[in-house]
């Protein structure tokens, strides 16, 4: 079990117990599936209830931050047949929360749903799970039938008007169904290529239905919205940047793990409550918003608090909040190479300058990695990202670009040293010890 | 275990027929990714006669079935061991000992990643993020069971308890 | 619409228009692989990336929907920028091969190359190496060219109806193949070939033969099936190579189906006859044409003087030119004989004098795609009129209700919305029982010969679908018009159709069905029709461009005709053991590319062509050697310079529709029996066995279309027999069996048993609409 700890516990409050505290009557117990109730009960209009969600400026959580409210507000009203659905593809490498979520507190990311699906008038929802986590699925698939048994879903939900059921889609080892798009063509039982925008999903989504589709941590955090209030739920974090946030932190840390912060807090103090670093060592690297964002030294980020603006202008990206801490074990062409071979891996096939490019930078930096790099190699790897990025439909491009271009622009002397001396500049011994596998002194 | 490649077994059939239940009638393709794991539980992995039965099954083109088959990278489109270990090495697992897990596996069982033992008892594969990151190290066995934390002790373990 | 701005220049296109289609409104080219006007669209090659005022990124022109006001920069420094940036990924991968290449000098890629690509790669990394694929016999592949554009993949999903090829794995490795050990097998796969943007996909007859600079190309009109689909053949010293489509959007689209683009091969066929040859005392001679020819008219002369004009017959192959139909009856009435006909597969003439008109399609081919509700009626539609299925296809996924009534039920890959299937026998009736419930349904009054007909739940339901549209027509196919009872079908699909205020009509057989009425190539007054010429035996025959062995409604029967002729003069391209046994004289007569000549396509239209090829050996334009022979045997009105001179006395002056043409139908005495309960045959011509050329043609004939016959059942006939697929079967008919092998096919109704025509393992069995036995052999 990911470790947890929290300042101000929202999303967390049902993660005390850890897997004991996931069923639906422990749910209810803590005051769940209330608002779905109140919702229903006091006939809440749709507009007022979209108008408490934007109060509330919950931004996105699976990583591009757009303002949930006004998402849901673009769905058509008149349209007969609308879909919600919810992205549990968390396969950016570095992020682990919604994991957490659906193993911990399933039925709120249930009652998330069913409230978005009245919102938007939908009448059946799809939870997309990342296909490695099949445990997770199939816990999901438990409290779907709870939830269903206590007539939260299905016809008439509570004896109101309202109908609505809930599914769970299973995926099998794609990172592009993460993209929404790509996601909806898997749930349509093909290839997750991403679909070219517009027209949107809201127009244009599953089955060629209008279609909502939010993150498991956005629709976790509904339930909790309609109880406090919009405005309160602002108010826990920064203006613009309503709310807490789930921050995955992994790599070189005492306690990895999983910590729900107001949004703002300083990344330091993220670092003190994920244990500090791991034997003392010092900070060299932090990717704060999953693999896809751009890198930034331990000086830079030092400085950051943990939100959507004060990241972007550090250089970066909040992401999907997965933190990233690399120590001075590290070497930064090494790093560079699995993360290029993630998405050279990961890319669908589709997009030409994907499809060849990402291989090509792969190929590069494993080049460099192995000791046959050749001095105008960084300058070939800029221009091959720069012609990556912006140009293919969907964003896996413009990720696997941004590693590279961070990690080159910040730590470039290390890949020079690279080049000229074909090996590390870090000794292999002291990356060996770095990752805690081998106790000191093993072989 | 069922042997003719093309014949899903009444028990998969009818763990298909729950999944297609999901999706509005018109739309049985979309159970396509979950029948398609199913046949590969009863046949240990996917023969192009099963991913066709499947697409009989669903009333899609074979190509369509073979299509999804081939681009999520849990489906095995060869013969896997009777435990398929697949070890993340993507990077925030690697900062806490994925990559030397792996190692630490090919040579216990002397094998390399997308090779078998010889007594078809292991197949290893290098896996991608499995979004369990702050378990490092993170290993799936059959694609099902998540394994976490995964130091020298425990794989010594797991690799004891897979007969 | 919407008015917009491309590179400075400004436009009005419609709502919903993409930048590409504007800028090709306008002339302006915008380079690109993936999209096609005719798929939907991919935007994954990136090519045509361009740049749209605010818009942060370069769009792609093919997808990006025009907004009014939107300002477009096809060759800003952003733009080429983009386009240059997709040029240098896609050369990365690719072998650059182009020498070895059969696309070289037709190839987008090369093309674009030059435009937008550097001089050296900067890539010096390892190349992908990508494995080719098995095909089948028409398509090679070479696919490490490949660009995974997946023009193809969306071509078999989207065009042809089911999807063959995909696009597998992921990323880098992404590969476009078939499903594990298939082939390609749709009608229209050579269409990949020409789909296919680079040297991935290419003719696999063709491979290796000729560089595409080394060609002549001339338009031509394809000789098959009645669609008249326009070509492009190219030729490379006087023999032809290779042949491709011609856009007609009225007609064929950008498409052709395999046949016409592979039976090009049957021009090459050692069957080729070369010089004319004349029988003397039972040996076969090689003469010259003035030999031939004044033999010819010497037997012909010496027929008609001793048995009168009435003892020659014509069996003229609709496949033949209008001027070729036109001279031969006009021969042939020249010499006193009305026994003239080109519907050499029909068994029903009963209709003949009953017509208003020269029956045709009814409608312009482009207005079966604006139909709404649609009955097929006896057709193999696929096989016999690809282009035309395709055209529904594409309807029907766009809401146009498509329902067939037929003998067998063969996947048409098209989303069928109602359908009767039942025996041959039974195919009247199940008409009128469509009748009686439009009728019903439309209040208008029930034809008493239709009273005692009680309609089935099948037939209500085609009935239903056809009442609930707006635009509607009954289309007779093949089998209908060569049916026993075709007049009753064509009575009663008029009657449907004027009942509904819609339109009946026929999806002809051949390149000349509606060609033959122009021409006058049917019997007149007393004269005999192709049935009624083989029934009888004649003292004379003129065969012209056909092997009525395999070509007439019943192959046994013609041949035992022609056999007991005194004298058969034929005009073939090819020569066959049959004709060396059943002939007097063999005159060589070109091949469609090897004359000019005239086609009148199923909806009437008028298409004329000019030879691509020089003639063969001494084979000579059939136009020519008609002329001349009416010129020796002294018949007027036989002084022709053209061709162009032939066709226009045949139409009747310069015409782009041909005159008269109606599908009304009087006086028809329905006749509406309910099936004999018997063993019935359903014949179907198969789609490579159709006419002489394509069945010559050895890449077609090995494509799984070309299959041997078989004794086809459905399980519940097989087993009422005692049979099983795979046995051995003995086929009766009459006093007459041939042996097959018995096969299942649950496309069809009980007690039929479906045994192609037109095959030489079949011709012993005699006619195509028969009882017959089957037995274990």
């Amino acid at each position: 079990m990911a470790l947890i700890d929290t300042i101000n516990p929202l999303l967390t409050t049902g993660w005390a117990k850890g897997d004991a505290g996931w069923g639906i009557k422990e749910y209810e117990a803590r005051g769940g599936y209330r608002q779905l109730r109140r919702v229903l009960e006091s006939k809440m209009t749709q507009d007022d209830l979209i108008a408490e969600v934007k109060k509330s400026v919950l931004r996105g959580r699976g990583g591009a931050g757009f303002p949930t409210g006004l998402k849901w507000s673009f769905m058509p009203k008149a349209a007969p047949v609308k879909y919600v659905v919810c992205n549990t593809d968390e396969g950016e490498p570095g992020t682990f929360k919604d994991r957490d979520l659906m193993r911990f507190d399933p039925h709120a990311v249930i009652e998330g749903m069913i409230i978005a699906g009245y919102a938007v008038g939908a009448k059946a929802g799809y939870n997309y799970i990342h296909g490695e986590i099949f445990e997770t699925y199939q816990r999901f698939e438990e409290a779907l039938d709870q939830a269903r048994a206590a007539g939260y879903l299905g016809n008439n939900v509570l004896g109101s008007e309202f109908s609505f059921d809930l599914f769970a889609h299973h995926g099998w080892g794609a990172y592009i169904c993460g993209e929404e798009t790509g996601l909806l063509e898997s749930i349509e039982g093909k290839k997750g290529q991403p679909r070219y925008k517009p027209p949107f999903p809201a127009n244009f989504g599953l089955y060629g239905k209008p279609t909502t589709i939010n993150n498991t941590e956005t629709f976790a955090a509904i339930p909790f919205i309609l109880g406090m209030g919009g405005e309160a739920y602002l108010n826990l974090g920064k203006p613009n940047n309503g709310g807490t946030k789930l921050f995955s932190v992994s790599g070189h840390v005492n306690r990895p793990g999983n910590f729900e912060v107001p949004m703002g807090t300083p990344f330091s103090k993220l670092l003190e409550m994920a244990g500090g670093m791991r034997g003392g060592r010092k900070l060299k690297a932090v990717i704060p918003g999953g693999s896809s964002a751009p890198v930034l030294p331990a000086e830079i980020m030092m400085e950051c608090t943990m939100d959507y603006d004060s990241i972007a202008k550090a250089g970066s990206m909040l992401g999907s909040g997965a933190v990233i801490v690399m120590d001075e074990t590290v070497c930064m062409v090494k790093a560079l190479e699995r993360l290029s071979y993630f998405y050279y891996e990961e890319s669908c096939g589709q997009c030409t300058p994907c499809r060849e490019g990402s291989g090509w930078l792969y190929r590069v930096v494993h080049r460099i990695e192995h000791g046959e790099g050749r001095p105008e190699d960084l300058d070939l790897l800029n221009r091959v990202t720069d012609n990556m990025m912006g140009k293919t439909i969907c964003a896996l491009a413009d990720a696997a670009a941004f590693p590279v271009r961070s990690f080159i622009k910040h730590f470039k002397s290390e890949f020079e040293y690279h080049i000229e001396n074909k090996k590390c500049l870090v000794d292999p011994e002291t990356q060996r010890m770095g990752s805690g596998f081998f106790k000191a002194g093993a072989v | 275990m069922n042997n003719d490649n093309a014949q899903l077994s009444p028990e998969a059939l009818r763990r298909i027929d729950r999944e297609v239940a999901k999706y509005p009638a018109e739309q049985k393709q979309s159970a396509v990714m979950a029948a398609l794991v199913i046949a590969q539980d009863e046949k240990g992995w996917l023969p192009k006669e099963t991913i066709a039965a499947v697409a009989e099954y669903l009333g899609m083109a074979p190509m369509a079935a073979y299509e999804v088959a081939s681009f999520y990278n849990m489906y095995d489109l060869q013969p896997v061991g009777k435990y398929k270990i697949t070890v993340c090495t993507n990077l925030p697992c690697a900062l806490s000992g994925g990559v030397h897990a792996a190692e630490y596996v090919k040579t216990k069982l002397g094998i390399d990643f997308n090779e078998t033992t010889a007594d078809g008892k292991f197949t290893l594969k290098e896996g991608e993020c499995m979004g369990a990151c702050g378990d490092a190290p993170v290993m799936l066995v059959n694609n099902k069971r998540m394994c976490s934390f995964m130091l020298p002790e425990q794989i010594d373990k797991l690799l004891a308890e897979c007969k | 619409m919407v008015e917009i701005e491309i590179d400075g220049k400004t436009l009005q296109v419609e709502d919903g228009s993409t930048v590409i289609e504007a800028a090709h409104k306008l002339g302006t080219y915008i380079p690109h692989f993936c999209y096609h006007k005719k798929l939907s669209i991919a935007a994954n090659c990136r090519m045509c990336l361009v740049q749209v005022e605010k818009a942060p990124k370069p769009m792609p022109a093919c997808a990006t929907i025009v907004t009014n006001g939107m300002k477009v920069f096809t060759h800003s420094e952003l733009a080429v920028k983009a386009q240059k940036a997709v040029m240098e990924f896609l050369l990365i991968n690719h072998p650059l091969d182009c020498p070895i290449c059969d696309q070289g000098g037709e190839c987008q890629l090369q093309d674009l190359a030059v435009g937008y690509g550097d001089s050296a790669s900067k890539y010096e990394e390892e190349k992908r190496v990508v494995p080719d694929k098995d095909l089948g016999p028409l398509v090679s592949t070479d696919m490490t060219r490949c660009i995974n554009c997946t023009r193809c993949v969306r071509f078999t999903a989207e065009i042809a109806g089911f999807m063959e090829l995909g696009q597998s794995y992921r990323g880098e490795r992404a590969e476009v193949m078939p499903f594990i050990g298939k082939t390609v097998n749709t009608e229209l796969s050579g269409n990949i070939i020409d789909l296919c943007p680079v040297g991935a996909l290419t003719s696999k007859p063709f491979r290796f033969s000729a560089r595409t600079w080394e060609l002549s190309r001339r338009k031509s009109v394809s000789p098959h099936d009645a669609l008249g689909s326009n070509l492009i053949v190219q030729t490379k010293h006087d023999k032809v190579m290779r042949v491709l489509p011609l856009e007609n959007e009225a007609i064929n689209e950008c498409w052709i189906s395999d046949k016409e683009r592979f039976s090009y091969q049957g021009l090459n066929s050692a069957d080729r006859l070369t010089k004319p040859m004349v029988k003397q005392g039972g040996e076969w001679k090689e003469v010259d044409w003035n030999v031939a020819l004044d033999y010819a008219a010497h037997a012909l002369r010496d027929v008609a003087k001793n048995h009168g004009g009435a003892a020659i017959g014509g069996l003229l192959s609709p496949h033949a030119t209008l001027e070729e139909l036109f001279l031969a009856q006009k021969l042939l009435r020249g010499l006193g004989s009305e026994n003239v006909d080109f519907r050499l597969r029909h068994s029903d003439f009963s209709a003949d004098g009953k017509r208003a008109g020269i029956p045709s399609l009814g409608m312009k081919l482009a207005d079966v795609s604006a139909l709404d509700r649609v009955l097929v009626v006896g057709s193999f539609l696929r096989k016999d009129h690809p282009l035309i299925a395709q055209r529904l296809r594409q309807s029907a996924k766009k809401g146009t209700q498509v329902s067939i009534l037929h003998s067998a039920n063969d996947d048409l890959l098209i989303n069928v919305t109602a359908r009767a299937i039942a025996a041959p026998s039974q195919l009247p009736a199940l008409l009128a029982q469509v009748a009686k419930a439009v009728c019903a349904a439309k209040g208008a009054a029930v034809p008493s010969d239709l009273s005692a007909v009680a309609v089935t739940p099948d037939a209500q339901a085609i009935a239903d679908s056809l009442v609930s549209g707006s635009n509607s027509a009954v289309l007779l196919g093949n089998f209908a018009q060569q049916h026993p009872q075709a007049a009753t079908l064509h009575a009663l699909g008029r009657l449907i159709a004027t009942t509904l205020g819609g339109r009946s009509g026929f999806l002809g057989e051949a390149a000349n069905s509606v060609g033959g009425y122009v021409a006058k190539a049917v019997p007149g007054n007393g004269g005999l029709n192709a049935a009624a010429m083989i029934k009888t035996p004649l003292q004379a025959y003129v065969v012209v461009g056909t092997e009525p062995e395999l070509d007439a409604a019943n192959g046994a029967q013609a041949l035992a005709a022609l056999a007991k002729a005194a004298v058969t003069v034929v005009l073939t391209p090819f020569k066959t053991p049959a004709m060396l046994d059943y002939a007097a004289v063999l005159l060589p007569s070109a091949p469609f590319t090897e004359t000019s000549g005239t086609f009148v396509n199923t909806e009437g239209r008028v298409q004329s062509f000019y030879a691509a090829a020089k003639p063969l050996g001494e084979t000579r334009p059939a136009w020519k050697v008609l002329r001349v022979l009416g010129n020796l045997l002294e018949l007027s009105g036989f002084d022709y310079n053209s061709s162009e001179d032939v066709r226009n006395e045949a139409l009747g002056g310069k015409r782009e529709f041909a005159a008269g043409m109606s599908n009304g139908i009087e006086g028809v005495a329905l006749s509406i029996g309910d099936g004999s309960g018997k063993l019935e045959r359903v014949a179907d011509v198969p789609i490579h066995f159709a006419d002489p050329l394509v069945r010559r043609s050895p890449a077609l004939q090995q494509a799984a279309d070309s299959a041997a016959p078989s004794a086809r059942m459905n399980a519940a006939t097989l087993a009422k027999s005692g049979l099983a697929a795979g046995d051995a079967v003995k086929v009766g008919a009459g006093d007459t069996a041939i042996r097959l092998c018995a096969s299942l096919d649950n496309g069809l109704p009980d007690n039929v048993v479906r045994i192609a025509v037109a095959h030489a393992d079949t011709i012993g069995l005699g006619a195509m609409f028969a009882n017959l036995t089957v037995e274990k052999a």
